[in-house]
């Protein structure tokens, strides 16, 4: 039976004899597949995402990608919460890659509604009206708080609500005499009682209440719980299928060569050196790209490695790091943009008793995802089918139809876990879809297109290094009063460059500055480099001050009691600077990003060889309130261990025109070995959910530099720690 | 002709004597639980028991295992005679993975140490653990392997 798909939006319908509530924040799907792939026979349908099946199991669609965020889990948890299901009879299932659940509309409306920036890379794609329905992103850290708080609360609770009435009109009895717990309806006073499974069917003709009542948080059953990860049994025993184990029938795979110089065009290939090989199908040419398709990875990468590729030389070839950081400096002093403009910070500066300047700097970064790049693609038919891990299905999709001239509904995604997204399996971002696209197109079997590592660091889309300069002023009696930050690069968040302090006089401005190398949403976005550059300058700032880091701080935050609290929580737990074992030091940073606020302390001390080792990390972390503690908890660390990875080691440098880092040996990642210790300590303020998968990541740098300056005296402006051989030399603590 | 056991299972396949072990499993054999991260030694997502001992497949030849049995992630549990070895347990238990890319090759070399030497210093972890996790679940990893140890010496 189809959908009546008239009544689809905000209405109720039958489906198979059961029932369907639309809370799709769009339109009914123009395409039928969508329509068929709800309305499979025998089950009955409770809102786009929610299925109650008549063996009374709930089944949750949860339109997202699951990362290790807990997402396959916290957002059934949240549905299963408000409808009072049992969870052992909640089944989970990725929706499937068609409009019906996109998440584009519901993102962008309530972060705004909720006073919540959109980030920019979600913002830019949304605001095309064509690609509306386009848009099923995993990133921001939105998952939970937008499709989580507004639309999985939302449809349990209105189910419930349904099927409390239904029972109500069955047993004719009062809804009031109604309870619902675990599955089931019950009227204690008849000692009746339903299954949900049994009244899914009649509860149809009742319409669902566009604002059901919501649970407070004293009556959740579920949310709050560390309830154990449904994603992690098939992680254990090597069952979970990542895009690189898609395996069809007759395969082939393809390994590639980019032009190491971002954008050069391929110029000639020797390609019968490769055909000669042993399992070699076909050399595909591409734009800025070679291809090398065999019957097995390593032949053709074997294959690949044999040829002899040459790619058109461009002015390009002469940029490095150093032309780029010239390239910054003078940016920074011709026209800025204007960010923040408060108070009169020139004649502020102009006044002061003693100022203070310093220019920070950060490397490029890649993303190195433990799951190098990959995409199958099998064109067939006059079709294609397509199997990735991608924090955007729906973008995939239509990136696919878009190269290959196909319709959408002609695109069939097979989604698989994602090794690792960090921003970088984001839209926008498809270099990988894109050549497995266009080598597929010339096989009539599947293609499986896989990224070397090395391909994987040398094509990515790296965090932005930036510069950012900075000048403060103090009056006579020691007040900061005036703060100056002129940066480069346009913000996404906006805010990120924004000090949460109150500080009278600020002028905030930037620069535009673009580079020929490609850019992305890396872990945090901007609040990755401008945490470390705001909370290192505020901490030189305290101790130019001649105050403790932590009371200079929270002298600044009288008017931002949750800020406050995050600080305190962090030092308390912490147990800031008491019993220090000789030659460590703490160091502490705050930030707010995606709504969230994080503040850590970081134990440091200084290895015999002049490096940086870190002992511990405290974090504290107001997302407002848990939805599963031990996702908090395990975000949190993961955040950290991302962000302490890129202040100590992370560092991607370009030298003719080409990145020069190859594989994990010479850009080096954190390992168990010098791992700290972390202490995750959350503040359930009941303010509205924050996001979790960024927000730990900003802070780390700062706190650790911090501790630097203390055990050594010099202040660390640019990153990697790795690039410096310290002497310990103490500087005076103010208590 | 490449001769070995794999899971239990002896395998004979006509490939190049060069060709690293983990493409033999992943390409011509199937077994898709052993990862590719680097290739270059590097980060032990590829990493499997032969003989019991861990070795990265990635830059193992099928020559150099010629013979041999070979465990992988897909096999660990069957030698353990029980749904799970202890080792996947107490990643459950401590709910260890995030993505999961990283954790076949954690669990083999992890269950590979335990077997070696039931009883690890720190140090000793640290210096057999060299796996990266880009999702950062070490400090898991080392409570869910010391969660192991601890139950050695009790
Ligand atoms: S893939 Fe073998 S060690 Fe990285
Ligand atoms: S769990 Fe993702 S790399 Fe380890």
């Amino acid at each position: 039976m189809k959908i009546n798909r008239r009544r689809f939006l905000l209405g109720t319908t039958v489906v198979g004899g059961g029932l369907l509530i639309g809370y799709a924040t769009t339109r009914p799907s123009k395409h039928s597949v969508a329509n068929d792939t709800l309305a499979e026979n025998g089950q009955s349908f409770l809102t786009t995402w929610l299925r109650i099946d008549p063996d009374n199991t709930v089944t949750v669609l949860v339109p997202h990608s699951e990362m290790g965020q807990g997402v396959l889990t916290s957002l059934p948890m949240m549905a299963a919460d408000e409808l009072d299901a049992d969870w052992d009879l909640v089944r989970v299932e990725q929706a499937p890659a068609t409009d019906l659940f996109a998440n584009g509309v519901l993102v962008k409306g309530f972060a705004q509604s909720m006073g919540v920036s959109v980030p920019g890379f979600l913002d830019g794609a949304i605001n095309k009206v064509s690609e509306i329905m386009n848009i099923q992103i995993t990133g921001g850290s939105s998952s939970v708080r937008f499709t989580g708080e507004n639309g999985m609360r939302v449809a349990g609770a209105a189910a419930r609500e349904m099927l409390i009435k239904t029972a109500a009109a069955r047993w004719e009895v009062p809804e009031s005499e109604l309870t619902a717990r675990l599955s089931h309806v019950h009227h204690e006073a008849s000692g009746r009682t339903a299954t949900y499974g049994e009244l899914a069917s009649d509860a149809a003709r009742f319409e669902p209440s566009p604002n059901p009542r919501l649970k407070e948080p004293h009556e959740f059953t579920l949310m709050g719980k560390p309830i154990p990860r449904i994603d992690i049994p098939a992680k254990v025993d090597g069952t979970a299928a990542f895009g690189m184990d898609a395996r069809l029938p007759g395969m082939l795979y393809a390994a590639v060569k980019t032009s190491p110089v971002f954008g050069n065009k391929l110029v000639s290939v020797n390609s019968d050196v490769a055909l000669q090989r042993r399992g070699v199908v076909r050399v595909v040419e591409l734009d800025d790209a070679v291809a090398v398709v065999a019957d097995n990875y390593w032949r053709a990468k074997q294959a690949l490695a044999a040829l002899d590729i040459q790619f058109e030389a461009t002015a390009n070839d002469q940029v490095s790091t150093q032309s780029i950081y010239a390239q910054f400096d003078t940016a920074l002093q011709g026209e800025l943009n204007e960010d923040v403009e408060e108070g009169d910070t020139p004649t502020a500066l102009a006044g002061a008793a003693t100022t203070i300047d310093a220019t920070y700097r950060v490397p490029y970064l890649a993303h190195a995802a433990m799951e190098p790049m990959n995409c199958t693609v099998h064109f067939h038919d006059g079709k294609a089918d397509v199997w990735t891990g991608t924090q955007d299905n729906l973008g995939i999709r239509g990136r696919v139809a878009s190269i290959s001239g196909l319709d959408e509904n002609d695109v069939t995604m097979h989604m698989f876990y994602l090794g690792g997204g960090f921003g970088r399996r984001l839209p926008n971002t498809t270099n990988t879809i894109d050549q497995a696209t266009r080598i597929a197109q010339q096989f009539d079997v599947p293609v499986q297109t896989i990224w070397s590592r090395e391909e994987d660091m040398q094509q990515d889309y790296y965090r932005t290094a930036v510069t950012s300069a900075f000048r403060a002023g103090f009056d006579a009696s020691n007040n900061l009063i005036a703060w100056e930050n002129h940066y480069i690069g346009k913000n996404e968040p906006a805010e990120a460059a924004h000090p949460p302090y109150s500080i009278p006089n600020k002028s905030i401005a930037y620069a535009d500055s673009p580079t020929h190398v490609p850019l992305g949403a890396w872990r945090s976005v901007a609040h990755s480099q401008h945490t470390f550059f705001l909370e290192s300058f505020v901490d030189e700032l305290a101790h130019k001050a001649g105050k403790n880091p932590y009371q200079f701080r929270l002298d600044m935050l009288r008017d931002k009691p949750r800020h406050t609290a995050v600080l305190k929580a962090a030092a308390e737990r912490a147990g800031w600077e008491r019993n220090l074992p000789e030659g460590h030091a703490m160091g502490i940073a705050l930030q707010e990003s995606f709504g969230s606020i994080v503040a850590q302390v970081a134990e440091v001390s200084i290895n015999s060889d002049g490096s940086v080792r870190v002992h511990r990390v405290t974090c504290a972390l107001d997302c407002g309130r848990s939805v599963n503690p031990d996702t908090v908890a395990s975000q949190a660390e993961s955040g950290i261990i991302y962000g302490l990875t890129a202040a100590l080691y992370g560092e991607i440098t370009i030298a003719n025109g080409r990145v020069e880092q190859t594989n994990f040996n010479d850009y080096e990642m954190l390992r168990l070995s010098d791992s700290p210790e972390i202490d995750v300590v959350t503040i359930e303020s009941g303010a509205a959910l924050g996001g979790l998968g960024e927000p730990a990541t900003p802070p780390v740098a700062a706190a650790v530099a911090n501790a630097v300056y203390i055990l050594t005296g010099q202040r660390v402006r640019e990153l990697p720690l790795k690039n410096y051989r310290f002497t310990a030399a103490p500087v005076e603590r103010v208590a | 002709m490449a001769r070995f056991r794999v899971n239990g299972v002896a395998q004979e396949l006509d490939i190049e004597p060069e060709m690293p072990l983990l493409w033999a499993l992943r390409d011509e054999l199937g077994l898709t639980g052993t990862k590719f991260g680097c290739g270059v030694a590097a980060c032990g997502a590829c990493t499997v028991q032969v003989n019991g001992n861990p070795v990265r497949s990635c830059v193992t030849p099928v020559s150099a295992v010629e013979g041999t049995d070979i465990t992988t992630i897909e096999g660990l549990a069957v030698n353990a005679a029980a749904a799970l070895s202890p080792v996947q347990q107490a990643w459950i238990d401590h709910q260890v993975p995030q993505c999961g890319y990283c954790q076949s090759g954690m669990i083999m070399a992890v269950s590979a140490l335990l077997t070696a030497n039931p009883n690890p210093s720190d140090d000793e972890i640290d210096g057999a653990i060299t796996n990266i996790c880009r999702c950062g679940t070490y400090p898991r990893v080392r409570k869910a392997i010391r969660s192991l140890t601890a139950a050695t010496t009790a």
